[in-house]
């Protein structure tokens, strides 16, 4: 349940007049929000408002997209994303990211969590045994599958291979958790168990989750921001947006008049 | 019969269901010439054969007498080109296949370069014949030789190899891509422990059959002047040397009896060798698919 009591957290992303182009395409408008720090942000939107468009953006996973081209400020910290001084392996160590379909790696549930400590240069095998211990202890899993840690993370049912998911994105340790629409292919039961770890994940991490379901946003989230057509209509603490959204949109698509 | 069946058109659904017989038919016909053919073949290579396999074939030199000759030096030969061959065109083919797939912009250049390869990998082999004379026997001054032989079978397999190794890194999901950029790996990190690893079952299988293909081509080496009777092993790149399928074709040739049974000897150690990488290529494919 979300809280009654305001968002209290200090601002940890910022981002102004935020312009984000796809070729001609001009998928953001004008977009300026503030994220805050250690709580539960959701984007909210029908399909193709722009919200998965703007979480990507967090951790520059559009670069890869070709014909991408970014106007205005996006800021972690007060450091500019898209600076000389930040570079993009960094940011995404620091903004880990889960995605929609649970995408484990062929490799063991060892193996999988290990890939990021890996990747920026942990080697010792007791370094790693920890990290993966702690990992699949945050994420909810260490329990079920301690004992075999070397089995293929496809033997897992999708809501494990997804917590497993965030356990990967946790072993780097990022300071953000990015969760793009991260239980749209789950059964509710996992749903649920995954919207459990978010809250308590929040106490460690900031969390924005792009969610296509807007009681998810309302059970588990602190601030909501609406989308719509690439533009912010509304972002505030997620019992108004809910209970006196302020905008007429906000409130015909809350109470499903359309999207 | 109950109404909700009366207007069922007999006559129409006796006929439609003639024609899946016939149709079936049809394809098992397909399928036994092919079998039939390659039965014949081999029962028939068999009854030649099978009386001369024996260890002369594998420890003696051709002669020119029939009685005791043997392909030593064909299939030292051909298992050296294939030593020399192997990590030339897996290095050249798989190193293209991923500069291609992953790092090439999809623009009309790459689609060009993309046809000539597809191109490439259909034109007859004894282009690449005329190729590798002309380039490894006489511009690099090779010779005759092992290397120069290597060399043109690298480049008559390089373009099968690309094309089947970009087809097994395009079936890796773009989500595992996703999921090793989003962790924070560079490009090269995301290819070699993301990329590789999930399509390298594909691009060995793809390797192993180019390989196989490379075993049994002659036109090519006739083509480099291989075609010659050698009676001593290659103890250097640039030594000339022989390979299984120009020993046979060499024995085919001659009139007398003897030789013939010869060639059919060695069209079975040939098959045998083929089969052996065929079988090896399924393997690799089987294990690398049940370990995860």
């Amino acid at each position: 349940m979300a809280t009654a009591t305001q968002v209290q957290a200090q601002p940890l992303i910022s981002i102004e007049k935020l312009n984000l182009f796809y070729g001609s395409f001009h998928a953001l408008k004008d977009v300026s929000l503030t994220i805050p720090e250690k709580a539960i942000t959701a984007f909210i939107g029908p399909s193709g408002c722009g919200k998965s468009t703007l979480l990507r953006t967090l951790n520059r996973m559009n670069d890869m997209i070709p014909g991408t081209r970014i106007e205005g400020s996006i800021a972690i910290g007060g450091t500019e994303l898209y600076s000389n001084e930040v570079d993009v392996e960094t940011l995404r160590k620091k903004v880990g990211m889960v995605f929609q379909q649970p995408n484990p790696f062929p490799k063991s549930i060892y193996d999988n969590i290990a890939y990021g400590p890996r990747l920026h240069g942990t080697r010792s095998k007791q370094q790693l045994d920890e990290i993966v211990e702690t990992s699949l202890k945050s994420a909810v899993l260490w329990d079920e599958v301690k004992d075999h840690l070397k089995r293929s993370a496809f033997s897992l049912s999708g809501g494990q291979q997804q917590r497993l998911c965030i356990a990967r994105a946790l072993a780097v340790n990022p300071d953000i958790l990015l969760m793009d629409e991260a239980t749209s292919a789950l059964d509710p039961i996992s749903t649920l168990k995954i919207e459990e770890l978010a809250q308590e994940l929040k106490d460690r991490y900031t969390i924005v989750m792009v969610t296509h379901n807007m009681h998810q946003a309302a059970r588990v989230s602190n601030q909501t921001v609406f989308f719509l057509n690439g533009e912010v209509v509304e972002f505030s603490d997620t019992e108004k947006l809910f209970s006196n959204p302020t905008d007429q949109r906000t409130e015909d698509y809350i109470s499903g008049r359309f999207g | 019969m109950s109404p909700i069946f009366q207007d069922a058109n007999r006559q129409q659904i006796a006929n439609r269901r003639r024609k899946d017989v016939i149709i079936h038919l049809l394809f098992i016909v397909a399928t036994s010439i092919g079998v039939l053919a390659l039965c014949a073949l081999i029962i028939d290579i068999l009854m030649d054969g099978l009386s001369r396999l024996q260890p002369d074939l594998f420890t003696n030199f051709p002669s020119r007498k029939a009685a005791g000759s043997g392909m030593k030096s064909a299939i030292v030969g051909s298992i050296y080109m294939l030593i020399i061959m192997l990590p030339v065109s897996f290095i050249l083919g798989v190193g293209a296949a991923i500069y291609l797939e992953e790092y090439a912009g999809k623009n009309r250049f790459t689609r060009l370069i993309q046809l000539n390869i597809s191109t490439l990998a259909g034109v007859p082999s004894i282009v690449y014949g005329i190729l590798g004379l002309t380039l490894f026997v006489r511009l690099l001054a090779l010779e005759r030789s092992l290397l120069a032989g290597a060399f043109t079978m690298t480049l008559l397999v390089l373009p099968i190899i690309i094309v089947s190794a970009q087809e097994a890194i395009r079936a890796v999901p773009k989500s595992r891509r996703d999921a090793s950029f989003a962790l924070g790996a560079t490009k090269w990190q995301t290819v070699s422990r993301s990329v590789i690893p999930s399509s390298i079952s594909g691009i060995l299988t793809g390797v192993i059959l180019a390989m196989s293909r490379a075993i049994g081509e002659t036109a090519p080496l006739v083509m480099i002047g291989a075609m010659t009777y050698i009676n001593f092993l290659p103890t250097s790149l640039k030594d000339s040397f022989t390979v299984m399928p120009i020993q046979i074709y060499n024995w085919i040739s001659k009139p007398q009896l003897e030789f013939k049974e010869l060639a059919a000897s060695g069209i079975i150690v040939l098959l045998a060798l083929l089969l052996i990488m065929n079988f090896s290529a399924i393997l690799l494919r089987n294990k690398y698919q049940k370990k995860y």
